[in-house]
């Protein structure tokens, strides 16, 4: 019954497969360790984003998928969403709208770690992190599209993940802009030694994350 | 609990009418043991085919449906296709949008109050224009025709179908249509018509049975402005169920089904229309004429609708000027002092009702909310939504005539010892609030970006937290619009609110409609203005809440 042997630390997929309407999309075993990166590259319709959801949780059930996929150890697929600890960054910052950027922040750190100054002092520390030290009550509207992939990033890790997934969220931004974001991501996510699984079409992406690359050809 | 939602709903949605119908068709068939009817027969039909004038009732109640729609539809499609990415287009939208809200009968005594032989318009233009010194001496309201009624039916019909409309238009990718065929060499109209009307009618087609079927069997409208000798179905039905004499409830029960059938076969015509326009659109759409001399049409679309708008504000505007009229004899424009006399008078008469009114309004629309939001959220958690079955369900209570199942509905109630209360009451407004707020805040919460909720799970956050932290905050100005919309339903009940409240429990509309009779202008106006009132402040503090609340957030504000 058991497949290759739970790997321990570091993010595990084991024959992963995924497919619409029995027509087969994905298939793919790999193994993350932590602070590595694999990245996936692929046209847009590969269903490359779609790997990303069946690991997030939030998969469209029109979607037939198979395997595991092991976090330290552990098999997640079973787990709800929100109990997987993989943070997800997409092409969109998806800063929420109607909180401060605090708010956003806020909303994101566990909630075991319990006083109402300690969640603060974490998330002020995460802004200082991004060099955005003052912007704790700032509009999220009002900040600039490198600002406000910083504070999606710091979002992220602020919730303690396990792993993080990356949907092209380095497409969106202007080409000065996105080297300095992309070593940022990766540098904090190295830092807390994250297994990281990137999506891109972007082969500089895929250089600059220096991992594994594993080329999806669906059409 | 939440998945019980969508059962839930769909038996208030599906329940009341099925009993109704029920109890409905036992006593038209002669089956009603309370009454001594105890056999089946077919003597309550005998007798109804009997009342003076019958054929002519069902004969202005069908053609009122066909014509009500027929016309505001037009109208709708002409601007929409002659005018739809203009700034014109963009100014009347706005001022088109808030017209939903007016209650049927309150547009009805704006109308009266404005065409009748007294009314604003020949005061505007008399002496001067006309010569008359006195009312002249025709009979405008209540035309034997029914043409009165149908004018105040189409002026409140057009913002509706004008608001389906507009919301249709996104997914049927209407702009990149339109220009395309404007490309080809079409004229705006001709290109709409062929491009993109039939994907905007295939998604309002159950809209636009809705106004068939009401227009088919109102009351309210019909009391205000319809013929009286003899008045359209449904209106006479109102009064034999009404009158003290029991028996004629078997008479009653029996034209309710007579309703029904008024109602099918206007919604069969309108079936053989369709069949009919789809196919002389084939023939324009393949035969290359382009139609691009199209402005004199243009010009009607505009000016019809901007007319049926003027209508209704100018309606609401004399109403509230009659309330605080003093003297005011014919020919002159204004009264010759302003005073609150009116209303002096008429406060203490219409404090029950207006508090009859808001209770029932906000406990109906709060329950028909609640219902909504989980229905909505059930639906994201089980990743399925019910399809196209699920809208018809939704659209049913709007599709069936009231007078066909609330007469059944009543004697349910009756048997139950419910009849007139408040649970009652509310129930009944339930079925007809719950539809117009799904609709209404459906399609915000399934145009929300689902990778909101994905990035909340990936911090952590659970489904009912995401509910509550993101999705509801996020949507909260749809959800309180929604609101607004079925708090303004509820208001403008008339036939539900006297049937089941028995004269007990009366609202603002019901005394409303119960004034017209008595043609005092001043106190019809008072109750008049208190009708598209109500619903006029819920929707102000719908638009206020997110603003104040959102006030520093940017993305979260209208243009």
């Amino acid at each position: 019954m058991s497949k290759a042997a739970p790997f321990n630390d570091g993010l595990q997929l084991v024959d992963v497969e995924i497919s619409l309407q029995g027509a087969p999309l994905i298939s793919v075993s790999a193994t993350i360790g932590e602070g590595e990166v694999l990245t996936v590259m692929g046209a847009s319709g590969s269903g490359k984003s779609t790997l990303l959801a069946y690991l997030g949780g939030f998969l469209d059930p029109a979607f037939e998928a198979s395997g595991q996929v092991y976090l330290k150890g552990k098999d997640v697929i079973q787990l709800p969403a929100e109990a997987r600890q993989m943070g997800i960054l997409f092409q969109d910052p998806l800063l929420f709208p109607h909180m401060s950027v605090g708010g956003n922040l806020l909303f994101a750190v566990p909630q075991s770690i319990k006083g109402k100054a300690g969640r603060k002092a974490l998330v002020l520390e995460a802004l200082e992190n991004a060099g955005l030290a003052d912007y704790f009550n700032r509009d999220p509207a009002t900040l600039s599209g490198g600002q406000k992939a910083r504070i999606a990033l710091m979002r992220v890790l602020l919730a303690k993940p396990r792993a993080l997934l990356l949907d092209e969220p380095f497409s969106k931004l202007d080409a000065g802009r996105r080297d300095h974001i992309r070593q940022f991501v990766f540098n904090e996510a190295r830092a807390r030694k994250l297994p990281i699984l990137l999506v891109t079409h972007d082969q500089a992406d895929a250089d600059a994350a220096g991992g594994e690359i594993f080329h999806l050809s669906g059409e | 609990m939440l998945r019980l939602a969508p059962t839930l709903a769909i038996a208030i949605l599906i329940g009341p009418i099925l009993f109704g119908l029920i109890a409905t068709a036992l006593p038209a068939f002669g089956y009603f043991p309370t009454l001594g009817g105890t056999s089946f027969s077919f003597s309550a039909f005998v007798a109804l085919f009997e009342r003076p004038g019958l054929l002519r009732s069902a004969l202005l109640s069908f053609s009122s449906g066909l014509i009500t729609t027929f016309s505001s539809l037009l109208v709708v499609v002409l601007f929409v296709a002659g005018w739809s990415g203009t700034k014109v287009f963009r100014r009347l939208q706005h001022l088109v949008s808030p017209l939903l809200s007016v209650p049927h009968a309150a547009a009805a005594f704006g109308l009266a109050f404005l065409i009748a032989p007294s009314g604003w318009i020949m005061r505007l233009l008399s002496p001067e224009l006309t010569g008359l010194s006195r009312p002249p001496d025709v009979l405008i309201l209540q035309d034997a025709f029914g043409l009165t009624m149908m004018g105040g039916l189409i002026v409140k019909e057009i913002p509706f179908l004008l608001l389906v409309t507009l919301s249709a238009l996104p997914q049927s990718n209407a702009r990149q249509y339109s220009q395309m065929a404007t490309s080809l060499g079409y004229g705006r109209i001709a290109g709409f018509i062929h491009c993109v009307w039939p994907n905007v009618y295939r998604q309002i087609r159950l809209a636009v049975f809705a106004v068939i079927a009401y227009a088919s069997s109102v009351v309210d409208v019909a009391i205000i402005l319809g013929p009286d000798s003899p008045a359209p179905l449904s209106p006479r039905l109102l009064g034999w169920m009404n009158d003290p004499d029991l028996a004629l409830r078997f008479e009653a029960s029996a034209g309710a089904i007579l309703q029904l059938g008024v109602t099918v076969s206007a919604l069969v015509s309108w079936l053989a229309l369709e069949k009919f326009f789809a196919a002389l659109q084939r023939h324009y759409c393949q035969n290359g004429q382009r139609f691009a001399r199209d402005k004199a049409v243009r010009q009607i679309g505009l000016i019809s609708i901007s007319l049926a708008t003027t209508i209704v504000f100018a309606g609401l505007a004399i109403l509230a000027i009659w309330s605080v009229a003093g003297f005011w004899s014919f020919p002159d424009a204004l009264p010759d002092s302003f005073s609150l006399r009116s209303w002096a008078r008429a406060l203490p008469g219409l404090q029950q009702p207006l508090w009859n009114s808001v209770i029932i309004a906000l406990m109906a629309t709060s329950i028909a909310v609640i219902i909504t939001l989980a229905c909505l959220e059930q639906e994201v958690r089980s990743g399925r939504d019910g399809g196209s079955r699920a809208m018809l369900f939704v659209y049913l209570p709007l599709l069936v005539p009231q007078t066909g199942f609330v007469f059944g509905l009543q004697i349910f109630f009756l048997w139950l010892g419910l009849d007139a209360t408040l649970f009652a009451l509310v129930f009944v407004h339930l079925i007809f609030v719950l539809p117009y707020v799904f609709l209404s805040f459906s399609d915000p919460w399934r145009a929300f970006d689902p990778r909101f909720a994905s990035v909340a799970h990936g911090l952590g956050s659970g489904l009912n937290r995401t509910f509550w932290h993101i999705r509801l905050p996020m949507l909260l100005r749809p959800a309180l619009v929604a609101f607004a919309v079925g708090f303004a339903v509820s208001i403008g009940q008339y036939l539900p609110t006297v049937l089941i409240g028995a004269g007990r429990l009366p609202t603002i509309t019901s005394e409303a409609v119960a004034l017209s009779s008595g043609g005092d202008r001043r106190v019809i106006g008072v109750y008049a203005f208190l009708q598209m009132a109500m619903p006029f402040v819920v929707f102000l503090v719908a638009g206020l809440v997110p603003m104040l609340l959102f006030r520093n957030r940017r993305d979260l504000k209208v243009n």
